[in-house]
């Protein structure tokens, strides 16, 4: 439970930001947060340090194989502690940060945010749960990078950070899901157990190449780097945190994660170490040009992440000592680093390299600070950056697969190093020097206490673990590498001195040639110019999703080029072409054994009707009116149809939707001309009936395929089940609103969304009204028929009552929810259609939307109750009662449930059916406003 | 002898139904096709209470004929408010 809570807290926690006004309380609120979970977190220390792992599990979709499950592994462990006591000291630190005008809550909110989802990944033991919080960080991230949304680069960059991160994370789903499929299980503990399986696997390169492109994006490794420096438009703090020390750490998180069940085949060495080693020294040699701090910084964190991920490639167990060793020190001294720029960038009003000067002068704490910092980076003795490289270069001069090239690695790691200690000293060299402060808005100053106080103890840390590794660190990366190596862990110590060796030669190589470098970098310079031409990230990132959306778009006009006829054409071709294809080379037979049922007269000649009218329709259709007349027919028959085989349930809701069809397409043909031209070509309309033709006929060709050979269907279950499982003998009904009753909820909620889509559509949409029918008489002055006034008036009572008896014995007979709602909107448009909405609005007074509404929460909660009683959702139950005079009676709480399907199809029909009966009579949209206002309106006097 | 007289009805109806669809196609104006459609849909009523007596078993076939009568109503009175009007909420 303890262990859940630690990623939960931050998570949850994030909305307790908002509850404060005060900058101070914001701050006070997320790092009360955060400071709860670290306590918790070191309360595992001493089980996490004993070599355990604890493992809380709870089940959450097993049919997905997702468990809600958590583990503290000794890795899990050290990065957690880093994104807990970092994000404590950043979050100190944003509090001076941030100006008065910047929406502190909202900032406080996404940290907490990112915290609970990056610890959500460290500490996940299941893939698919990882993988969610892997894509809140990415979520997070945007957040953060665009936090500033009044800035175009801050928008731009946060949505470059995460296309670049979703796609990786989509990959990696992909990877992960492959993984469980080998596996057969998505937690880790299994995972990682199973090397032989995974690696013997003929998905084995798959699943590594798809797992690695999340990583690497995630991680900004080659040749997906360039969208980290762009995120550096994000505030300081956040590039200090996600994008130095946490979440860019996430990828090769995920690498070393993997490294016992991926790492070891020669597959994972040529993908892995070749990126790392071309990021590491690409990045370095671009961070040597960078004028801006933060880019400077950007470029050197994608340098050091690209010298971890060449650590894991080499796959040695000593060298993932030294990944994690280093993962650990880079988030201190790149942080804090991060932390400083800001300072500068906050204090003397620019972070441009070209205008900072002889800041020496003005803030010396902070020089020496970034000193610290820069010695760290870039790794001289008695700092802790020193060690870790110390290890890495060790590492490097090992014998690898590269077999005679293997030189190229030490090399490239010392032309890294030297462009590293090359830009430390820039760094150094160009703010805190090179003459007298000139250029700078404003007057630079040491900044208040509390912004320098977390840059001042990471960079106390800094120096104490490259004094005192062994006692500082020994302990966490021992316990993190035996987590990560388990029985192939090397023995190893930490400490300043290895005695001379080639690694000691390498670093000191590289301090010289770093000085040399900086010394001649005017020459380098001048190269840089042509070469950044050719090779900005952002440019082709650009072209690339310019050039995508522009072939969406063109494919999307070949498609769909807003012609109707064109769209659903070729939605038809492809239907035929695919539904048809299997029977190409099939061999069986297409009609099957079954015997037909003998054709009765009757039948017989309700089937010609059909099909005649059927015909009528279609050729009538110029002339609209018509052409509906023969659909009633149509639909007529059809229900005749069903009964006569015996499903009167479909019988009645094909009648009642028949009528209420008939109703809207009468609303509607107002609007249109009465009759339509002939406006296709001639060849278009034999395509067109070719199609048809082809559709239809394929379609009525399979049903009788199907109906032709004994099959055995779900119906048997339906059935069977009907009475036991939900206690009613009308199946259909059974079924709609008790077995399928999720699917009719998502149902009744998209029959309420278009209903509001109409009602809004239809809103202050006036036509002019036809004075004349199609030949020219005028209408009739007679606008509401006495007779017929007077006979709709009785008959909505009885109407009414046939609906409550359609829907309450809908359980057991033929009816329900959705017939009795279909019957009381036709009864209740019959009054309007007989006495005018003038006369009936204010009568139906109550509000369609809120009918709506009700019906959809009467469902939604029906369903909910059974959470109450720790069914799962919708689970219906049943029981009967004996009333006097009544009898034996049955109550399910599917009534319930259908009742709300009730409400949502009346709501919903008149809702639509009212409206466009109000579009072209401004008097009668006067009435439907003035009574939704005024419930309480007189009606008014007869006025026919 | 039930048996035979509800033959005899089924046939009868049909004839009236396929009479009612010349009626519908012949026209000639749109108030002889509105009364042949409701015509139609009082034939159906009468069919729906043919099944109901030929399948003894179920009540269903008259609560159907009762839902036509009712809806079939309100159709025909919606087409014949259309002609008059035009327009049929108004």
């Amino acid at each position: 439970m303890i262990i859940a809570l630690i990623p939960l807290l931050p998570l949850a926690g994030s909305i307790i930001p908002f509850l404060f006004s005060s900058r101070s309380h914001h701050a006070a609120a997320a790092g009360c947060v955060a400071g709860v979970s670290l306590i918790l977190l070191l309360a595992q220390a001493p089980a996490v340090f004993a070599g355990q792992m604890p493992i809380h599990s709870w089940q959450w979709i097993p049919a997905i194989g997702l468990n809600f499950a958590f583990r503290i592994s000794g890795f899990g462990f050290l990065v957690a502690c880093l994104i807990l006591g970092i994000g404590l000291l950043i979050i100190l630190y944003a509090r001076y940060y941030l100006s008065t005008e910047d929406p502190m809550g909202r900032f406080y909110a996404y940290l907490l945010l990112f915290m609970g989802s990056m610890l959500g990944i460290v500490l996940s033991e299941n893939l698919i749960l990882l993988m969610m919080f892997w894509e809140l960080t990415s979520i997070s991230s945007f957040l953060l990078i665009g936090f500033w949304t009044h800035r175009a680069d801050a928008r731009q960059g946060a949505r470059m950070a995460l296309i670049i991160t979703g796609g990786g994370g989509f990959a990696m789903l992909a990877g992960f899901i492959l993984l469980g499929h080998i596996v057969g299980s998505f937690e880790l503990t299994d995972i990682l157990a199973s090397k032989e399986q995974v690696q013997g696997h003929h998905l084995y390169a798959v699943t590594l190449v798809l797992i690695l492109l999340g990583a690497f994006t995630k991680s900004a490794q080659f040749p997906f780097q360039f969208w980290l420096p762009h995120a550096m438009a994000a505030p300081t703090p956040v590039s200090a945190y996600l994008h130095s020390a946490t979440m860019v750490k996430a990828g090769v998180f995920m690498l070393a994660l993997m490294f016992p069940v991926l790492s070891g085949s020669a597959l994972w060495f040529y993908l892995v170490a070749p990126v790392g080693l071309v990021t590491l020294v690409f990045a370095a040699y671009m961070a040597m040009f960078k004028d801006d701090l933060k880019g400077l910084l950007a470029y050197s964190t994608v340098s050091h992440l690209g010298l971890i991920t060449l650590l894991l490639g080499l796959g040695s167990p000593l060298a993932a000592v030294a990944a994690v060793f280093h993962l650990f020190n880079h988030a201190m001294f790149k942080a804090g680093l991060f932390m400083l720029s800001g300072i500068i960038d906050h204090e003397a009003g620019t972070r441009d390299m070209n205008r900072l000067s002889g800041l020496w002068k003005y803030m010396p704490v902070t020089a020496t600070l970034t000193m610290a910092g820069c010695a760290a980076m870039a790794g001289i003795p008695m700092f802790n950056g020193f060690l870790s490289k110390e290890m890495f270069l060790a590492q490097t001069l090992k014998p690898n697969l590269f077999g005679d090239q293997a030189w190229i690695i030490p090399l490239g790691a010392t032309l890294a190093s030297i462009f590293a200690v090359a830009y430390s000293i820039r760094m150094i060299h160009e703010v805190f020097f090179n003459g007298p402060a000139t250029d700078m808005d404003k007057q630079p100053h040491e900044p208040s206490r509390g912004m320098r106080l977390p840059a001042e103890i990471l960079m106390a840390l800094c120096l104490l673990v490259g004094i005192f590794p062994a006692v500082l660190a020994g302990p966490m990366v021992n316990a993190a590498a035996q987590s990560i190596l388990g029985p192939e862990m090397p023995e190893f110590t930490l400490s300043l001195w290895h005695g001379f060796n080639l690694a000691l030669a390498m670093s000191a190589i590289a301090i010289i040639g770093g000085i040399v470098v900086f010394k001649f970098r005017r020459y380098l310079f001048d190269s840089h110019i042509w070469f950044s031409r050719y090779c900005d990230g952002k440019a082709i990132f650009e072209t690339v999703t310019d050039w995508l959306i522009q072939s969406g778009y063109r494919l999307n006009q070949a498609v769909f080029n807003s012609s109707l006829q064109r769209y659903m054409a070729l939605l038809i071709i492809s239907v035929i072409v695919l539904g048809s294809s299997p029977f190409w080379r099939s061999e069986t037979k297409f009609l099957g054994t079954a015997t037909m049922t003998a054709i009765d007269p009757v039948t017989f000649i309700m089937g010609i009707i059909l099909i005649l009218c059927a015909l009528a329709t279609v050729i009538t259709h110029r002339n609209r009116i018509l052409s509906i007349i023969m659909l009633g027919t149509v639909g007529l028959i059809v229900s005749l149809t069903f009964s006569r085989f015996s499903a009167p349930d479909l019988a009645l809701t094909q009648i009642s939707v028949e009528t209420v069809t008939i109703i809207l397409l009468m609303m509607a043909l107002f609007m249109l001309p009465r009759n339509s031209p002939k406006d296709s070509s001639r060849y278009r309309r034999q395509r067109d009936v070719l199609l048809a033709g082809l559709a239809g006929g394929g379609a009525g060709a399979l049903a009788m395929g199907i109906l032709t050979r004994p099959y055995e269907t779900i119906s048997d279950f339906f059935l069977a089940q009907s009475v036991p499982g939900g206690g009613g003998t009308n199946v259909v009904n059974v079924i709609l609103v008790d077995f399928r009753g999720f699917d009719t909820l998502g149902e009744i909620t998209v029959l309420a969304i278009a209903g509001l889509a109409i009602y809004a559509l239809l809103h202050n949409f006036e036509i002019e009204a036809p004075q004349t029918d199609a030949l020219g008489r005028p209408w009739t002055s007679d606008r509401f028929p006495m007779i017929l006034a007077n006979i709709t008036r009785p008959l909505l009572p009885l109407a009414l009552l046939f609906s409550a008896y359609i829907f309450l014995r809908g359980h057991n007979e033929p009816g329900g929810g959705f017939i009795a709602g279909l019957i009381t909107a036709a009864a209740l448009i019959l009054q309007y259609i007989a006495s005018g909405i003038v006369w009936t609005r204010p009568r139906l007074n109550f509000d369609n939307h809120i009918v709506m509404a009700w019906g959809l929460i009467v469902a939604l909660v029906t369903g909910l109750c059974s959470w109450v009683f720790h069914y799962p959702f919708l689970t219906s139950t049943f029981t009967y009662v004996s009333w006097p005079w009544i009898g034996k009676f049955e109550l399910a709480s599917a009534i319930v449930f259908d009742l709300g399907v009730f409400l949502v199809v009346v709501g919903s029909v008149m809702l639509i059916l009212v409206k466009l009966g109000a579009v072209n009579s401004p008097d009668a949209q006067t009435v439907s406003t003035l009574a939704q206002h005024h419930p309480d309106l007189e009606p008014e006097k007869e006025m026919f | 002898m039930l048996k035979t007289a509800i033959s005899i009805a089924f046939i009868m109806m049909v004839i009236a139904q396929l009479l009612n669809l010349y009626r519908l196609f012949k026209g000639p104006s749109l108030p002889d096709r509105i009364l042949a459609l409701d015509t139609m849909y009082i034939d159906a009523i009468a069919l729906f209470i043919l099944l109901g007596i030929y399948f003894t078993t179920t009540t269903t076939y008259f609560e159907a004929a009762l839902i036509i009568a009712v809806m079939g109503f309100i159709s025909t009175v919606a087409t014949c408010k259309y002609l008059m009007r035009g327009d049929i909420v108004e």
